[in-house]
């Protein structure tokens, strides 16, 4: 009866909007301080380039970004008026949806400003001691000079990459299934084969190009002394990566239901046939994206090659940096890296989609 | 004439006895219908016959061919006893006609036209035709279940062995499955079927097997164990069914 009575009470008398204003103060303020520490980051910025005109548009437009959060928290008050203005009507209901929208508008406001904050941070921060910074690693001379020979020698690294993701690819491959063999006979297989990755996913790979590079011409190893640097980088590279591949391997086959196994196996197809048209199949469309993330990995190791006296794309900037006392050829190698793996992962992602609606998964 | 013969078949999961000690003789043209309780071996009989699980002890025969123990071309015995699953278990990567045709062109050596001809004609039968580019993730359980058994029988077997195969269905599209197996059952194929649905036991069964405790516990015509349960445990099996309304 009691506790009856107390809902119809509640029910009756909706609870009052929460106050809007301390929130909109705080906001107003710090979008405030935000805008004046970008404006002096830009005027730091300003005084460092001298710019021409064309480029001091430039600056007073990123100015006026640096204003937009002012607007929200304006706005905020604007709602707080209005929320106590419904109150003071007894509209309930529409008073706690101003002062919704005015917390909304208040924390859209702080959002915007802190983010203004961290790239007014960064502006400074290139702009310190003079500029130095940006002279040091962003000279437009040095990016035009050296742009040309950094790609040329970039060439290599993409030939590397390639040609060691295509190999880790089978040879990943091949020691997951080692791995997996079943039954007694495929024991020291196994053994094998989880020695394998213990070993050469344990050896940083910058040690495992420098024995390959040198200790295999020092040997005079049949075969592989009448090699290509280019070639032993291949080999070095799909020796480390085959081994996380394995592994990424080994976790997709794993993955798929027994139940497939099972499916398969009774139709007769042997555990051979079943591991190659029903298991591998599956598994390798699920380790797509972890096998993006080594081969990115891959990619990247490409820049050690130089240990073993190839000059690749990064051997190449650091010659030309010291030759100029400048870094600018190194972010020329950095941004190169960059580009490459964008459109990668974009593929990628298509590639998942495209499989999605192609078998009809949601 | 006796077609497949199981001879006091043992088998345990570790220390698990599963089954302990079922025998069954089955002949041509015959269905017979498993029933019981969960974990009252259906499943495991199922998976042993068809060599998925190895057996302890005991002796499985189909067509007078010993296919239990060591040394027996189980990839063979399988093109010879077809099994369906409860989850279906197609291959989701595959469309609707690679899933039924992957058998017969990989293990019975057709050409990959003949197969999907002979396929097409299967799955018209089972009213799929027209979703033979689908893919299995596109398709209702239903749809899927018919799938799975027109693959099963795309490598002709010479029994089918079909597991809950209505377990995981809608209620409104188990109507659609069993119809198929009525089907074939008319058409004298040999089927052993571990099931819940007493009713079509009761219709297409010519001989049923209660299982309790992984034994045959009785078995005889769907008369017999329907209408004049010999064993206790039968009466009581059945009276759980009967107040659940699936009988």
């Amino acid at each position: 009866m009691t506790s009856g009575a107390q809902t119809e009470e509640v029910a009756a008398r909706p609870t009052p909007p929460q106050r809007v204003l301390p929130t909109a103060v705080v906001a107003l303020l710090v979008a405030v301080l935000c805008a004046l520490a970008a404006g002096l980051a830009l005027w730091s910025l300003h005084r460092m380039l001298e710019p021409p005109a064309g480029v001091d548009a430039l600056l007073v437009a990123l100015a006026l970004v640096a204003l937009l959060p002012l607007v929200p928290a304006v706005r905020a008050f604007g709602d707080d008026r209005r929320r106590a203005r419904h109150l003071a009507a007894g509209r309930l209901a529409p008073a706690r949806h101003e002062a919704a929208s005015g917390r909304e508008h208040a924390h859209t406001a702080m959002g915007y400003a802190l983010a203004v904050l961290v790239c007014a941070g960064l502006v400074w921060f290139t702009t310190a001691n003079d500029g130095a910074i940006t002279t040091t690693f962003l000279r437009w001379e040095f990016l035009r000079s050296s742009f040309a020979n950094v790609l040329d020698a970039f060439w290599i690294n993409v030939e590397v990459a390639v040609g060691a993701q295509l190999l880790v690819l089978v040879v990943g491959l091949v020691v997951a299934v080692m791995r997996l063999l079943p039954g007694r006979a495929g024991r020291p297989l196994r053994w094998l084969a989880i020695a394998y990755v213990d070993t050469f996913r344990a050896i940083p790979s910058i040690i495992t190009l420098y024995l390959v590079g040198f200790g295999l011409k020092l040997a005079q190893v049949p075969f592989f002394k009448d090699l290509s640097p280019v070639w032993l980088a291949i080999i070095a590279l799909t020796l480390t990566y085959s081994s996380y591949v394995a592994e990424v391997y080994r976790a997709g086959i794993e993955s798929i239901h027994p139940s497939q196994w099972a499916a398969s196996r009774s139709l007769g197809l042997s555990y051979g046939m079943t591991l190659r048209t029903v298991i591998v199949p599956q598994a390798v469309r699920r380790i797509v994206p972890p096998l993006l993330n080594d081969f990115i990995g891959l990619q990247k190791d490409t820049a050690l090659i130089g240990v073993m006296g190839v000059t690749d794309a990064f051997a190449q900037s650091r010659l030309t940096a010291s030759n100029v006392f400048n870094l600018t050829p190194v972010i020329v190698v950095a941004v190169l890296f960059v580009l490459i793996t964008i459109p990668q992962a974009r593929y990628v992602d298509r590639l998942l989609a495209k499989e999605q609606i192609r078998t009809g998964r949601s | 004439m006796t077609f497949l013969e199981i001879h006091d078949v043992h088998k345990s999961y570790g220390e698990h006895e599963v089954l302990r000690g079922v025998s069954l003789e089955v002949a041509k043209h015959e269905v017979v219908c498993l029933i019981g309780a969960s974990g009252s071996g259906k499943s495991t009989l199922l998976r042993c016959i068809n060599a998925l699980e190895p057996i302890q002890s005991g002796e499985i025969r189909v067509a007078g061919d010993v296919v239990s123990g060591l040394g027996v071309d189980v990839n063979r015995l399988r093109r010879n006893v077809g099994m369906v699953f409860q989850s279906y278990n197609l291959f989701p990567h595959m469309s609707v006609l690679r899933n039924v045709t992957l058998a017969p062109v990989r293990v019975g050596g057709r050409s990959r036209a003949e197969a999907e001809e002979q396929a097409l004609a299967l799955l018209d039968r089972v009213g799929m035709k027209d979703k033979a580019g689908a893919y299995p993730d596109a398709l209702s359980g239903g749809q899927q279940q018919r799938v799975a058994i027109v693959r099963a029988l795309a490598s002709d077997p010479q029994v089918l062995l079909l597991d809950e195969i209505t377990a995981a269905l809608d209620p409104e599209l188990v109507g659609d499955v069993l119809a198929i197996v009525r089907e074939l059952a008319q058409d004298g194929l040999t089927m052993l079927l571990a099931t819940h649905e007493m009713g079509f036991a009761r219709d297409v069964a010519s001989q049923v097997c209660f299982l309790h405790e992984g034994r045959i516990l009785e078995r005889g015509t769907p008369a017999q164990i329907f209408e004049d349960p010999q064993e206790d445990r039968t009466r009581q099996f059945l009276a759980r069914v009967l107040a659940s309304g699936r009988l």
